[in-house]
Formats: structure tokens, C-alpha cells, sequence
């Protein structure tokens, strides 16, 4: 006594509103990332660990912090996935015990958003390398800014602009170009089926 | 893996600051964390604002008597302090070499230069990034993440959805640092355990995040689905709200207290005169 | 199915079991879901997207059910979530809490639960919400033997108590034969129909206890004829090539698990380690195999495992102890390193400095003997849950260690996996390995002849031994927050 209707509802509809699973995934990539960036800085046999104490040239680091808002864009590809994930990161470092104290959650917020910016530029509908890259690029100009502006003051205007170059050449290539490279390994594990990064027909 | 962590504080709180020590009970730590926040956001941007030696002491002065009101142990104060003296001293270094010249020059290597005006500045940076980071530590450390996100949703009004999205996220944090020390005893069981320079050492390392990421993904996904059969996910629903986040004269009096030493650190800055708006 | 009844879902991996769970509970369809559909699904005359019944589920594993980071905001989340005012929360709470047995404090954080307290915890939660049918995914099968019969008895409680219609699947019939009134075997696509048995537990399970058995689900003793494994005889055990003296280990910048242990690994033969929930047995086989540094006593190598090293392989290089101690992690995904099956297995020789030819060799070896070569070129973390298990053996066995540590081998598998990882078990030990197992499966160290090892919990009234090997350097603040 069954209609034997038979609904197809795969080929995910266009649809801007989160859903659940888009929302965990998206806050788990923010926390682990930020996890993630807190064991790097905590170990010392890694590439960059004395780097980060001597700016200007700590700003080549500081795609890293940024590379969160991009995993987060590049794997659910809604608006407001950058910032979501930023902020998480931020939110972890904070709590777990960071040296820059309470700014750095708005500095995630400043990043988050200048990431949000990049992607609204091209309309959110492109998520590819060129997009990733261009992401990171707007990102980097963030902290390019803000650090310059708020923590190192005192530095000829020189200094300042190199400061800002090397953060968004760092934005654009340790989190756009890295972040595109590590969404599509991660596609390949088979972790992002149920989001719209493992739904973009990538099959390897 | 079950039960038995790693830290003997398990079962002394949770917030995540415990990871690194245990949080004794203080009037600080039972505080709502939305006023910890804000008291700590208080401080940094009224000592950001300016660039002196004398705003940044005076805050200096002014909090280190308050840490013990952290509840931390000595060693995991230490373990936090560390890192903001690393922090500060190479920047303030650095900006003593390449900072703004003015007066009397100290040392020419060149383009570099210290002069009494960069040597000024280098020594105010050092003291604003121990003056910003101390409180970090004071008020951070015992903030629980639950009441935070109560307090965001209730207080602030932000989408209840991502607010307890990224409590369910937070909550996994504890466990994602656990899982990061499995994964590097595993990778030294397959060999990659004492790799030598900093280039393979960070191959290592990336190795490990990545996994890290990939074990997160699939915890995600499944929280997801036990979070929906919970009845969690539709953006209109009607909700309630088993805790009430409160903000009590406690919590006012935190607020209070850090415009107090923001206010101090401001005012001393503006009579000594050597208060400097740092944009424009 | 009947209000109030009580169901066990059977069928072979890949028969669809969670699919219908999900599907019950709502969650395929409605406008997130994506997939096809086809013929309805009625639940309380409402089609299931409605959530009429508001059906409450339960899922396998329990760290990823844990929403919040307190017990009793856990449990309330349901009902927070369903406008249920907060005095009545409250009272659902104690009241759900109760039912499960957890008698813990509503500030008692989350993350210092066992698995079967994680696992009750959601049964609570789910019970607040005031369901009229439980589905449960697996519930115990990241259980120990205790925590499986904690959640038994909470679910029965909790059924009998709320009379909710009842729907589990499981690999493990003996444990819930007695609670459930029927036995429903789902079929694989490959057999044709969707439903092969459907009947009274005692009638299914004499009917096709074979059958099943085969299909790899646990079936007592009494409905099948054939025992779990062919009876073997152990070999008569070697010289020990691993020895604990008076052992005390902890994690890093952790308690003392264990306080001090003698312990002895002699070749052609198993050691099991067993004890209850928190007794340290994984922190003391990880000590054995060299990966944790020991706080008190020691850890000695024989000659004939150092081969010219030090006797405390927690001073060896990570590339010297791959050679002569495996270790095989409880969590497979946790050792995972490359992007193939085939490199996987390489990895290990070519980290040894093995010329090329005979790496691959190797390789080839290992994959016909743990019927992985399908698979060479698939990537490892798509591999299904038996086989991830199988590739972390493979992966240990590689380099030829002399003793292989194991933590939980036979984690959550079903019977078919469990008897080829006897099998590969049984060959190891026949070759000459020392084997220790981190296990609280009986029937694994009946089918290896294990000596066991039975670990109790710490007793702070036993001194610590002084270190064997050199006094310890001092602790850098890396190793204080344990980046290690």
C-alpha cells in the first residue's frame, strides 16, 4: 500500500543558509586549526618558531594565523564561513593562553571579515586557487595594518610598508595557496563528504 | 579512548585554560566571562591607543599584583608568562633598531640606528605587550567557555545557532590536544619521532596537522548529525535557555576595575605628557 | 512495528543498519538532506521528516555524541532545543540522569567520563527530550565488557521505565538477546531482498545462526556450531626480550598511572593486559614500547632485541626502535601518514634506508598476506574500519620489530575481522614475535593463549622505584606542556 514516488534530492540546491552539519564542520576547522597553530608555536623543531620573534620578517608567519578563515571558506563555501572559523580560532588561542592576550580575538575579527571581503569580491561563487589566493592576499592586509598600526607604532614609515607587503604576500600564499592545497587532500580522505567542498565532483 | 586523561585537573573545571594547569576558585574566575572579556578588551585598547613608557607601567604596576587572583599555580603561571616576555622583548628590540629617529643618536650600524627616540619607543613596546598580555592571562585563563557562549547569546543577542555550534567546537578542543600528543607518539613508534632540522621538522609537523584536521572532520560530522537529532538546527525555531547568564555587581565591578587601571594608566600617560595617539 | 516494541536490527556491514536508523529518526530526509527516496516511511502515521514521534538516537561513538562540556548542560541540551521552560528542564535532567544510573554532579565535566558513562550520558540526554522510540547505532561497540553491560542495563531501565518503542542494531547478540521480544536480519543488496529473518530472537537465531555468524555478527555460543577460532596450539615461549623492573609510568605532565609493575615479554609468545577502566594499561604498554619515558624503574631490552643499543629503548632513536619494537595504536586513523595503501607500507623500510627493490618486495609481501593488494593504490583513510585495522598491523609489521605492542586490537570488530586478525595474530607469534595486548577481549587471549597481565588500579601507598637508566635531564617547558 505504498506510493512508490521516487524524490531525488542530491545535487546540493544552491541554497546560502547553513545547516547543522555545515556549522559543526565549520566551528571544528576554526577550533582545530587554532589547535593546531598553538602546537606549532608550542614546538620548537618546526620552520619559523624563532621567526615569529623578530618582525618585520614575523609577518611572513602571519598567513598561519589567517589560514583558518580560509579552510573554513574553502570547505563549506558560504558567506560568512571565513569569519565564523577565524573567530573560533581566536576564540581558542585566547582561552587556551596566548601571548597577545585579549586582541587577538579582534584581530580574528578585523581577519575574518578583510577574508570575507576578498571572497565577496568575486561573489562568492568562485573557489578555486585564483579565489583562495586572492582571499589571503585582502586577508593579509589586516594584520598588515592593525599590527603595525597598534603594535609597532614607532617604526619608520619604511619599515611599515615592508611589514605590509610581506603580510600579504604570507596571506596569500600560506593561506590561500596552502589552504587550497590542504581542502582538496582533505577531499581525497573522504572527510568532507556531507559539505560543499567533498560535493564539488573532485573524485581522485 | 576513554576516560583517563592525560592532566591530573579533569575534574577540577572546564575551562580550557585547565588544560595547562589547574584553576584554583577566585572572585575572578566566577565572574561572568563576558565581563572578564570586556575588562581585559578595556585595558588592551586603552593602552594600544597610545605609544609611552608611562601608560604601559602604570598598567604594569597596577596588574602584576593582581595575578594571583588568577588561581593558578606557580609553574602554570609561569608556563603562561613566558611566552608574553618571549613575545615582548625581540619586538621592542626590534623597533629600537628601526624605530623613528629623534635626539641623540646612541649607535649608527647604517640604515639601522638607535637613538635616544627609537630606544624610547622600543622600550614602550616591550612594556605594552607585557601590559596587554598580563591581563590576558589574569582574565582569560578562567573564563568557561558554556558561560561565555550563554552570555553571548543572551546578553549580545548573537544567532544562538553559532554560538552553540561553537561551544560543540569548543568542547572538542580539550580532546584535539589530547589527540595531538597520540599523534606524536605515533609518529615516533613509525620513526619520524627526532627528526633533525627545522626544514624535515616541519614536514613532521605539517604531517600532524593535517591528520589532526582529518580526525577533527570526522568527529564533526558525526556531532552534527547527533546535535541534529537533538532537535538542533532550524534557524527560526523557538528555543529556551537552561542557564541564565547573569551579570551581577561581581561582574560589574571587573568591568569596573579595568577601566580603573586603563583610566590610571591613561591619565598618568596625560600628565607626564607623553601621551601620543598612535594613529596619524 | 508495534508501539512499545522492541527490536534487534542484524545484518552483515554494508546492509544498510544505519541507514534505516537514521531514516527512522528523520534525519534522511526533509530539505538538508541529499540522496534518493523511494516507497514512505511512517513513523506514528506521520512521515518520518516530521519528527512526530520525536525519535531519540543514540550513535557508536561516544566522544562525538558530547555537545557540551558539563553533564548536566549536556542532557539539557535537547530539551533547550525543543522550548521546554527551564524549571522543567531541570527536573527532565535529574529525572533522565536517574534513569541511566549516572550519579554525578551537574558541574562533573564531560571529558573526565569513561566511554560507557559518555554513552549513558546520551541515552540521558535523548530521554529528556521524552521520546516515543529509542534508536541506538551500535551503542557498545567502543565498549569495554563493563561499560557494555552499564549501557544494557540503562537502556532496559530506561525502556521500561518511559515505555518507548525500541529499535537497536548491533553486532553483539548475546547482550541484548534477553531484552529485545524481536529479531529483524536485514539483507545486503547482493542477497536480494531487504529482509532475510524476521521473527522472536530464539527463532531467528536458531533458524540462521550460521548464517549470521558468517556474515560476521556475534552470535552465542549455542546457535552456532563452529567456536570463534580454530583451537592452536602456542609455541613454547623463548627468552624474554623485553622485561619492566619495577615500573612506573605516567603521560606526560600527568598523574602516575601505574606505580610499578614487573613485567616480561619472552619471544614466540602473547602477554595480555588486562584491568579495569583507568588502570593505566595503555600508558603502560605505550612505557613497554618505548614511546613514554618511564618515571620510576625501568624498561630492559635483552642483547638480543638492542643489538648493540643502550637497554632502555626509550633512548633509542625513533628509526632504531622502529626496527625492533611495533606498536599498534587503538585508533588506527592515529597512525596514518601517506596517501596510499601501497606507501603506507613503505614507509617504514624506506625510513629503515632499505634499497628500493627490496621495499617494494616487502610491500608486496605484506599486501597478499593481509588480503589488502586490492587496495594498494586507494588512499588510506577511505579504507573501511576493518580494513584501517588491518593496513596499522601491516604498517608495524613492515619494518620486522621483534615485539609488537597492540592497544585494543580487536576494538569494535566483528566477528570476521576478528578471526583473520587471530589468524595474522597467531602467525606472528609461531614466527618468534613477543606480543603484548592491551585488551578486554576474553575470547582474543583464549585464541592467542595469552598469559595475562592483570593491571589495578594505583595505589598511592607504593613508593616509586628509583630510575634505572641515567637520571633524567631536567624538564624543559616544552615537555611541561607536553608538545612532546
Amino acid at each position: 500500500m505504498s506510493t512508490t514516488a521516487r524524490t531525488t534530492t542530491s545535487g546540493a540546491p544552491r541554497t546560502s543558509s547553513w545547516r547543522v552539519v555545515d556549522i559543526v564542520v565549520c566551528s571544528v576547522v576554526g577550533v582545530a586549526a587554532g589547535v593546531a597553530l598553538w602546537a606549532w608555536g608550542a614546538s620548537s623543531s618546526t620552520l619559523g618558531a624563532p621567526l615569529s620573534l623578530f618582525p618585520p620578517l614575523s609577518a611572513l608567519l602571519n598567513g598561519g594565523y589567517l589560514l583558518p578563515a580560509l579552510l573554513g571558506a574553502l570547505i563549506i563555501r558560504k558567506p560568512g564561513a571565513a569569519l565564523f572559523a577565524e573567530v573560533l580560532a581566536a576564540l581558542v588561542s585566547m582561552l587556551i593562553g596566548t601571548q597577545w592576550g585579549a586582541p587577538v580575538l579582534l584581530w580574528g575579527l578585523a581577519q575574518g571579515v578583510a577574508a570575507e571581503l576578498g571572497l565577496a569580491a568575486l561573489r562568492y561563487r568562485r573557489w578555486g586557487l585564483g579565489a583562495a589566493v586572492l582571499a589571503g592576499a585582502v586577508a593579509g592586509v589586516s594584520p598588515g595594518l592593525m599590527d603595525t598600526t597598534f603594535y609597532y607604532p614607532g617604526w619608520e614609515a619604511g619599515w611599515k610598508v615592508v611589514y605590509l607587503v610581506l603580510s600579504v604576500v604570507s596571506g596569500a600564499l600560506l593561506a590561500g595557496a596552502l589552504g587550497h592545497v590542504v581542502v582538496r587532500a582533505l577531499a581525497r580522505t573522504g572527510a568532507l563528504s556531507g559539505v560543499a567542498a567533498g560535493r564539488s565532483g573532485t573524485r581522485v | 579512548m576513554s576516560g583517563a586523561t592525560g592532566t591530573s585537573d579533569a575534574a577540577e573545571g572546564t575551562t580550557l585554560g585547565g588544560l595547562v594547569g589547574s584553576v584554583r576558585a577566585t572572585p575572578l574566575t566566577r565572574a561572568n566571562p563576558l565581563a572578564l572579556l570586556a575588562g581585559a578588551l578595556v585595558i588592551a585598547v586603552a593602552l594600544l591607543a597610545t605609544v609611552d613608557v608611562v601608560s604601559a607601567a602604570t598598567a604594569l604596576l597596577l596588574e602584576i599584583p593582581l595575578l594571583p587572583l588568577a588561581g593558578l599555580g606557580p609553574r602554570a603561571l609561569a608556563v603562561r608568562m613566558l611566552p608574553v616576555l618571549l613575545a615582548s622583548v625581540p619586538a621592542g628590540l626590534v623597533t629600537t633598531v628601526i624605530g623613528r629617529d629623534a635626539g641623540a643618536v646612541l649607535l649608527d650600524l647604517g640604515p639601522l640606528s638607535v637613538t635616544e627616540g627609537s630606544l624610547d619607543l622600543g622600550v614602550a613596546t616591550t612594556l605594552r605587550i607585557l601590559a596587554v598580555g598580563v591581563p590576558g592571562v589574569l582574565l582569560l585563563v578562567s573564563a568557561d567557555p558554556t558561560d561565555l557562549g550563554d552570555a553571548l547569546a543572551q546578553r549580545l543577542r548573537l544567532p544562538p545557532r553559532f554560538v552553540l555550534g561553537g561551544l560543540a567546537g569548543l568542547r572538542l578542543a580539550g580532546l584535539l590536544v589530547l589527540e595531538w600528543r597520540t599523534l606524536s607518539l605515533a609518529r615516533r613508534a613509525r620513526g619520524l619521532g627526532d627528526v633533525r632540522g627545522p626544514l624535515a621538522g616541519t614536514r613532521v609537523a605539517a604531517g600532524q596537522a593535517f591528520a589532526l584536521l582529518v580526525l577533527a572532520l570526522r568527529r564533526a560530522t558525526r556531532l552534527a548529525v547527533a546535535m541534529e537529532a537533538r532537535g538542533f538546527g532550524a534557524p527560526g525555531a523557538p528555543r529556551t535557555w537552561a542557564r541564565r547568564s547573569t551579570f551581577a555587581a561581581r561582574d560589574v565591578g571587573v568591568v569596573a576595575g579595568c577601566a580603573l587601571v586603563a583610566a590610571a594608566a591613561t591619565g598618568a600617560a596625560v600628565w607626564a605628557g607623553t601621551w601620543s595617539l598612535v594613529v596619524g | 512495528m508495534a508501539a512499545g516494541e522492541r527490536v534487534l536490527l542484524l545484518g552483515a556491514s554494508g546492509s544498510g543498519k544505519s541507514t534505516v536508523l537514521a531514516a527512522l529518526a528523520g534525519l534522511l530526509t526533509g530539505a538538508d538532506a541529499d540522496g534518493e527516496e523511494e516507497g514512505e516511511l511512517l513513523v506514528a502515521g506521520r512521515p518520518a521528516s516530521e519528527r512526530a514521534a520525536r525519535a531519540g538516537l543514540v550513535l557508536q561513538d561516544p566522544e562525538s555524541q558530547v555537545v557540551l562540556s558539563r553533564v548536566g548542560d549536556d542532557v539539557a541540551f535537547g530539551c533547550e532545543n525543543l522550548a521546554v521552560p527551564p524549571e522543567e528542564i531541570w527536573r527532565r535532567v535529574r529525572e533522565a540522569l536517574d534513569v541511566v544510573g549516572l550519579d554525578l554532579p551537574l558541574r562533573h565535566p564531560t571529558a573526565a567520563l569513561s566511554g560507557g558513562q559518555k554513552q549513558r550520558l546520551a541515552l540521558a540526554g535523548a530521554l529528556a527530550m521524552a521520546p516515543g522510540m529509542l534508536l541506538l547505532d551500535e551503542p557498545t561497540a567502543n565498549l569495554d565488557p563493563d561499560g557494555v553491560l552499564e549501557v544494557r542495563d540503562a537502556v532496559t531501565a530506561a525502556v521500561t521505565r518511559t515505555g518507548a518503542t525500541l529499535v537497536v542494531v548491533e553486532h553483539r547478540v548475546a547482550v541484548w538477546a534477553d531484552v529485545v521480544d524481536r529479531v529483524v536480519v536485514l539483507g545486503r543488496p547482493a542477497d536480494g531482498t531487504a529482509v532475510v529473518a524476521d521473527g522472536p530472537p530464539e527463532v531467528v537465531l536458531a533458524a540462521s545462526g550460521e548464517a549470521l555468524s558468517a556474515r560476521g555478527i556475534w552470535v552465542p555460543q549455542r546457535y552456532r556450531r563452529a567456536p570463534a577460532a580454530r583451537p592452536w596450539q602456542p609455541p613454547a615461549a623463548g627468552t624474554p626480550l623485553l622485561s619492566a623492573r619495577a615500573l612506573a609510568c605516567a603521560r606526560p605532565g600527568g598523574p602516575v598511572a601505574v606505580r610499578s609493575a614487573d613485567l616480561d615479554l619472552p619471544a614466540a609468545s602473547t602477554t595480555a593486559l588486562t584491568g579495569a577502566n583507568g588502570a593505566g594499561k595503555t600508558t603502560l604498554a605505550l612505557t613497554v614500547a618505548g614511546l613514554l619515558e618511564p618515571v620510576g624503574g625501568g624498561v630492559v631490552a635483552a642483547p638480543a632485541l638492542a643489538a648493540g643499543l643502550g637497554p632502555a629503548p626509550w633512548r633509542w632513536r625513533s628509526r632504531e626502535l622502529l626496527r625492533r619494537v611495533g606498536t599498534v595504536f587503538q585508533d588506527p586513523e592515529h597512525q596514518l601518514l601517506t596517501s596510499s595503501v601501497a606507501d603506507e607500507l613503505a614507509h617504514g623500510p624506506r625510513r629503515l634506508g632499505l634499497p628500493e627493490p627490496a621495499v617494494r618486495a616487502r610491500v608486496e609481501e605484506l599486501l597478499e598476506r593481509l588480503g589488502l593488494a586490492a587496495l594498494a593504490r586507494a588512499h588510506p583513510y577511505t579504507l573501511s574500519g576493518g580494513e584501517k585495522r588491518r593496513l596499522s598491523v601491516a604498517t608495524a609489521l613492515a619494518t620486522g620489530p621483534r615485539v609488537v605492542v597492540l592497544d585494543e586490537p580487536t576494538f569494535g570488530q566483528d566477528a570476521v575481522t576478528w578471526a583473520a586478525l587471530v589468524d595474522l595474530l597467531r602467525e606472528l607469534v609461531q614466527d618468534g614475535a613477543a606480543l603484548l595486548a592491551v585488551t578486554h577481549d576474553r575470547e582474543l587471549v583464549a585464541a592467542t593463549g595469552a598469559r595475562t597481565h592483570h593491571l589495578a588500579p594505583p595505589d598511592p601507598a607504593v613508593a616509586l622505584a628509583p630510575r634505572l637508566d641515567a637520571p633524567p635531564p631536567r624538564r624543559s617547558l616544552r615537555r611541561l606542556v607536553g608538545s612532546r
